[in-house]
């Protein structure tokens, strides 16, 4: 399936847990302390880097771009930490959040209620990532290096749907699947 | 008595960082094309079809695998005949700064845990000094990502508890860790010693060459026995559910205490970047 942002409700509606998806358009990246500070200009009443209605969050620092290229290596890093700081951002309006690695049964409890979805690209494939990159341009929190966010434009960002708005649960099924060995709580 | 000047070990340092971020070496990268023609999920298989094509574009183009290009660790033995002319750890930090920089690598260590502002030149690495015999210096070094290092830990378990003790923690921290450390990983399991001793008996047991046999035939066993029980947890490549999460168990031992059964384990990602040099 191919999307393109930002990102309708009908959109999301549309996306399965497993589902393979292809993102084309804006999306920004944001991590560790640029979620920070944008829940702390949320609590504060500031503005925020960018307008959060229908937008997609990728959660990554890349490495700096070599001469003629947009971008360095830019694959996901893991998605947990940025569980504490993802409420605010939906409740924004955010509708799209990008990482790798399984989450709190907190945040997909609240992942549901707010209608967003979760999906994952492959972490560690941050060379091939970076070719699906067009542009990037860093809009705020310069100061932060790797971790300022940066508004990109991708063709065709390859990633799975993990959890959807129904509660579907792709890590969870798949695991089971190939799983032939007990497992303590 | 040798004399090598410290420039040598800044140079030394720095090449072995450039190399390790963008190169995982042929026969690992074949190890990896293996595992996608025997991983039973599909989109598992694609996953490591993905790590592949990404891991040979890193190597043809000198761009680092992946984008967290790590906190460097290196071990460094020195010879009890050589006299280093200038200061070994600064040497090795100017290395690391000038792979850093022209590698175009991420500079990824905060100067202080606490208030979290960047170093901007990925220094300092840490840093592990062993004397040995002879005049020579033997540097390994490895960029080492921060996804698995979260993941890792050590536990004291006590005597009692012994092989299933280990094995029920093993199991227990990748399954739980799922796509986390990004599997499919090599895991280093570091039995004995003490606290600190576990855990660098782990770290330099995922430095280890993957295709190394444990001279110890017990450990040989046991490190099969657990890469086994591994692969079928099901977490599979990145954790999106399949049959190849662990590509080898490496496990280094050391004499411990009466009361005490210290476990590390040292979760290392599919990036699996270490270089070895000789001065």
């Amino acid at each position: 399936m191919n999307f393109r942002t930002p990102i309708t409700q009908k959109d999301i509606e549309k996306m399965r847990a497993g589902d393979i998806v292809y993102l084309s358009g804006i999306i920004y990246t944001g991590r560790d302390q640029a979620h920070k500070k944008m829940v702390e200009a949320i609590l504060n009443k500031e503005d925020l880097p960018f307008d959060f209605e229908g937008q997609v969050i990728y959660y990554v620092g890349p490495t700096p771009a070599k001469e003629g290229r947009p971008i360095g290596s830019c694959g996901p890093t893991s998605s947990y930490r940025m569980d504490p700081f993802a409420l605010p951002l939906m409740k924004k309006g955010l509708k799209v959040m990008v990482g790798k690695g399984d989450r709190s049964d907190e945040f997909i409890k609240q992942m549901i209620e707010q209608k967003a979805v979760y999906l994952q690209a492959v972490g560690g494939a941050g060379a091939l990532l970076s070719k699906k990159v067009i542009s990037s341009q860093v809009i705020a929190y310069e100061e932060l290096g790797p971790e300022a966010i940066h508004k990109l434009e991708v063709d065709e960002f390859p990633m799975i749907v993990t959890y959807d708005m129904y509660g579907g649960n792709m890590v969870k099924d798949e695991v089971e699947k190939y799983r032939t060995i007990e497992i303590e709580k | 008595m040798r004399k090598i000047n410290s420039s040598l070990i800044t140079e030394e340092v720095k090449r072995l960082a450039l190399d390790a971020n963008c190169d995982l070496g042929e026969s690992f990268i074949d190890i990896l094309r293996k595992k996608i023609k025997e991983e039973k999920s599909n989109i598992g298989k694609n996953v490591l079809e993905q790590i592949v094509e990404n891991d040979e574009i890193a190597r043809t183009e000198k761009a680092p695998m992946c984008q967290d290009t790590g906190l460097v660790v290196c071990f460094v033995e020195v010879g009890y005949d050589v006299h280093i002319e200038g200061d070994l750890y600064e040497a090795i930090n100017q290395g690391v700064r000038e792979a850093y920089e022209e590698g175009f690598f991420r500079k990824s260590v905060v100067k202080h845990p606490l208030d979290r502002k960047n170093t901007q030149d990925n220094t300092p690495a840490i840093i592990h000094v062993k004397l040995v015999k002879g005049d020579k210096i033997k540097i390994t070094l490895a960029p080492k990502g921060g996804g698995s290092e979260n993941m890792s830990l050590v536990k004291m378990l006590t005597p009692a508890e012994g092989i299933e003790g280990i094995k029920k923690l093993v199991l227990h921290t990748i399954f739980y860790a799922g796509g986390k450390p990004c599997p499919p990983l090599i895991v280093g399991i570091g039995i004995g010693g003490n606290l600190e001793k576990s855990a660098l008996i782990a770290k330099e047991a995922i430095l280890r060459d993957v295709g190394d046999v444990n001279p110890d035939p017990i450990l040989a066993n046991l490190e099969k026995e657990i890469l086994d029980e591994i692969n079928q947890l099901g977490v599979g490549p990145m954790g999106f559910g399949g049959s190849t999460t662990a590509l080898a168990v490496k496990i280094n031992v050391y004499p411990c205490h009466i009361a005490s059964l210290p476990v590390a384990i040292n979760l290392q990602c599919h990036a699996s970047r270490h270089k070895m040099g000789v001065i």
